[in-house]
């Protein structure tokens, strides 16, 4: 039982991880699309950031030149990725559903993360382990770990009846979204059931991590516990088949849509991609497009169907 | 409110309009337009549109697609309908912009972020049917179905919605109820773009079924491509109506003004928005003068299309798009002129400046400025004389959004505006959060049905609101109001939404363009440069 659920959380964390490198190298590998920027822009010059200016701002701007200023930059990544500050400003109800359900996963990662060092310090420096290093993260980790846990589950739910009972979600929550939220709900219920029901001697969290890294296989897991583990290994391995990896889609639709105000200079290496963009052959079947399959989107825009008509 | 539409009711085999707006449920607008019943009635669709055309959405109607004969008929333009979706999510068709359209299909978290942002939705009464992400969760359906061949699975996970053709009829409409303004993507948490859909939606419609307005294809580009302008104007005529224009400039303002044309190796290439020639001819003429004051050497171009900055493929079609921005440059090559400079017009500026960068390579690849830039340096490096006790009346700018949130140019028409309107005064919200006038995408030139009554109750509304709030201090008729509008699409919009609700003989509340303010302020131009009696 215990090889099994190790081996579920060892996959499941691999095809995470691949399930988003696909994604990342799909939207990677789009060409480089028309430019397509919002403002405000963070990375453009600090005072214009403040009034959502560009470089289109400056009299004659291609003479000058452009720094791209990536404290800007941070300065609404980090917010937005922490606190989910669009939501905050935008949507206040929604965000207080969502913000206690992505905190809530940021802090079980955490505590992931923390279980991890706790055990490979367990293996490599056990006189560490044993004095007060041990003690503060055995703490922080049962902090981060309760607090998260219980911040994603309240997300959830609260997800969950929203998206039942309002309106405005209702007409676009398909089976899906539901599922979705009930699986986020089943598999962190039953871990936390699994950890509160726990018998005496049962190993913990830090333990179980332990066990999972030297893949020991004699470790007595509570059914419960591991059943916990198994859902949140599928849960892992499922969302980058789902709108939900929308972090790998965020970086994307950020940094190269909403902020991408790269110029197009003579001779630059956008230069050279619109290129060869400009051989592709576009089969677009309106007459006026002139495209036939053969013609390129360079012969296309070159041709006036028109030219010399009367009005 | 009026029935809820419901994301399967555009599949409805009927007719029947699936919303009907009442004046009572759209949004309140402020004193004086405060009461819904003084409201204009909205006029019916005649029979004879209704019974020939695809008018099944809502109210109006502004493509005016026929109603196919036969069943056969239906197939047939469900499946091209089908191709061009597949179309959208090739590169070699759609490299343009499909990388920001997949993301924006694959992430949505249906938070409805997006819809408090839009003024359509909001000045609808929250209407379902105009909510930015109806038209997006339909696109998004079809594609995961379509173009991605979900089968059972893929519809548990992103719904199902069923295509045919009265869908499919609808989803065209659909596409020309919005603004393209992207306020909502300006606020969406993940980065999807539902203003982006509609856009595509356009393309597919007119680049893979030859679908679109007639305003914006026939009447527009195509118009621009065979004669050089949209408004039907050859060089010849252009040359002669600009040459009335100085005429009457000089007269007006006791300023010789001479505008030069075909100039080779000039400073600068001043492309106007043609529309101003025609409807606003003060506003080319007023260039001329501040243009001539300052000492710049510039000129104007007579080539196909290069007196013309519009570009209405920016809204509806690549091919087009493409086509008029290399004209634009091709003008600017010849002249070997040192830089384009874009005339007031906001979706000008976005095609030529932003859109175009990734479209003009080598020779074409011509530098492109603002002209709020270069009013900015005029005015505010003392090229010209000024006297802003002229100006001395209630102004409010509107911030064009192709020019402010897709461009980044905010602060120059402002510092101007600042330094000559002695009573200045922002509309909220503004900036990069500006609310659209309500005409843009074409809008403020479409007219066709009762469409004008859509685009002034509905897309206007908010623009309407935020006019009437800037002014609330002041709207007695005695005094004179002004909307600084440096944008020929919105002008159109404001001219007819400002008419439509007697603005002008009820409240004078005027509107017109930056550079009018900028010579109405000139010390060396005779007083009374903006004919507030002109009406
Ligand atoms: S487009 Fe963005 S804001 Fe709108 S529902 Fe989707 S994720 Fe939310
Ligand atoms: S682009 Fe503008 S008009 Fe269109 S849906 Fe978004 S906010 Fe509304
Ligand atoms: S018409 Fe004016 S305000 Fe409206 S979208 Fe165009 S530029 Fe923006």
């Amino acid at each position: 039982m215990t090889a099994f659920t190790f081996s579920v959380l060892y996959l499941a964390l691999l095809f995470f991880a691949a399930g988003c490198v696909v994604r990342a190298v799909m939207y990677a590998k789009q060409p480089l699309h028309l430019r397509w920027e919002i403002y405000p822009v963070p990375h453009e010059e600090p005072s214009r950031v403040k009034h959502g200016g560009s470089y289109f701002e400056e009299l004659n701007w291609w003479k000058g030149s452009h720094k791209s200023y990536m404290a800007g930059e941070l300065k609404v990544m980090v917010p937005e990725m922490l606190f989910l500050k669009a939501l905050f400003e935008f949507n206040r109800p929604m965000w207080l559903r969502s913000f206690p359900f992505h905190f809530g996963l940021y802090l079980m990662i955490g505590t992931c993360g923390l279980l991890v060092a706790a055990a490979l310090l367990g293996i490599w420096a056990p006189a560490l382990m044993a004095g007060g290093l041990g003690v503060a993260l055995h703490a922080l980790y049962m902090a981060a770990g309760i607090a998260g846990t219980a911040m994603a589950l309240i997300g959830a739910l609260l997800l969950l009846v929203a998206r039942l009972t309002d309106d405005k979600l209702k007409t676009y929550t398909v089976a899906g979204d539901i599922f979705n939220l009930v699986f986020f709900i089943a598999a962190f219920g039953v871990l936390a059931a699994g950890y509160l029901t726990r018998g005496e001697g049962a190993p913990g969290p830090a333990a179980i991590v332990a066990g999972l890294l030297k893949f020991q296989t004699n470790m007595e897991m509570p059914p419960l516990m591991a059943a916990g583990l198994v859902l949140c290994g599928l849960l892992a391995a499922y969302i980058p088949c789902t709108h939900m990896s929308h972090f790998v889609g965020k970086y994307f639709t950020y940094h190269s849509v909403r902020w991408n105000d790269a110029v197009n200079m003579p001779g630059s290496s956008i230069e050279k991609k619109l290129m060869e963009y400009l051989t592709y052959k576009p089969t677009w079947s309106s007459p006026h497009v002139t495209a036939d399959g053969k013609r390129s989107w360079a012969e296309v825009a070159t041709t006036n169907p028109w030219q010399g008509e009367k009005k | 409110m009026s029935d809820r539409a419901k994301l399967n009711d555009m599949s409805r085999p009927d007719r029947r309009p699936l919303t009907h707006l009442k004046n009572e449920e759209l949004m309140p607008l402020p004193v004086p337009l405060d009461s819904p019943e003084k409201d204009h009635a909205w006029s019916i669709l005649s029979e004879k549109v209704v019974s020939s055309v695809e008018c099944g959405l809502d109210d109006t109607c502004a493509l005016n697609i026929p109603q196919p004969k036969t069943k056969e008929e239906e197939e047939a333009l469900v499946k091209k309908f089908l191709s061009g979706l597949d179309k959208l999510f090739q590169k070699e068709n759609n490299w343009t912009f499909l990388q920001p359209l997949i993301l924006t299909m694959e992430h949505c978290a249906k938070c409805q972020t997006c819809s408090e942002a839009c003024h359509i939705y909001e000045a609808s009464g929250n209407n379902e049917l105009y909510r930015p992400t109806f038209r997006s969760e339909i696109v998004r359906r079809l594609y995961f179905k379509h173009v991605k061949h979900g089968g059972l699975l893929s519809a548990f996970e992103h719904g199902d919605v069923k295509v045919n053709w009265p869908l499919v009829a609808r989803l065209a409409e659909l596409a020309y109820r919005c603004n393209l303004c992207r306020r909502c993507a300006q606020t969406c948490p993940i980065g999807c773009d539902n203003g982006l859909v509609a856009h595509e939606l356009r393309k597919l419609f007119s680049q893979e079924m030859g679908i679109s307005s007639k305003e914006c294809h026939d009447n527009g580009s195509v118009l621009q491509l065979k004669v050089g302008s949209s408004t039907g104007m050859s060089s010849l005529v252009v040359k002669d109506n600009i040459e009335f224009i100085d005429e009457d400039m000089t007269e007006k303002t006791g300023v010789k003004v001479e505008t030069p044309w075909d100039v080779e190796g000039a400073d600068v290439l001043l492309i106007h928005n043609a529309g101003e020639i025609m409807a606003w001819p003060e506003n080319p003429g007023a260039f001329a003068v501040i243009l001539n004051a300052a000492g710049i050497k510039w000129t104007l171009s007579s080539e196909l299309a290069g007196y013309d900055s519009i570009n209405y493929g920016l809204w509806y079609d690549d091919a087009q798009f493409a086509r008029v921005a290399i004209k634009h440059a091709e003008a600017a090559k010849k002249l070997k002129v040192k830089k384009i400079v874009l005339g007031e017009c906001g979706h000008a500026h976005k095609a030529l400046s932003v859109i175009a960068d990734r479209v003009l390579t080598g020779e074409l690849n011509i530098p492109r400025e603002s002209s709020m830039t270069l009013l900015r340096d005029i005015v505010m490096n003392g090229r010209i004389k000024l006297d802003p006790s002229r100006n001395d009346f209630p102004v409010t700018l509107h911030d064009p959004c192709n020019m402010v949130r897709l461009m980044g140019v905010v602060e120059p028409q402002r510092e101007v505006v600042r330094k000559i309107c002695p009573k200045f005064r922002e509309m909220e919200p503004h900036g990069v959060d500006n609310y659209c006038c309500g005409g843009g995408s074409g809008f403020a030139i479409m007219s066709g049905n009762n469409f004008q009554d859509w685009r002034f109750h509905v897309s206007g509304r908010k623009k309407m609101e935020q006019v009437l709030n800037a002014f609330a201090d002041c709207l007695d008729p005695s005094i004179n109001k002004y909307i600084c509008a440096p944008c020929s699409n919105c002008k159109g919009q404001f001219r007819d939404m400002l008419a439509y609700y007697e603005m002008w003989e009820k409240h004078h509340i005027l509107y017109g363009g930056l550079v009018e303010l900028i010579v109405n302020a000139m010390v060396d131009v005779k007083p009374g440069f903006i004919e507030w009696d002109w009406h």
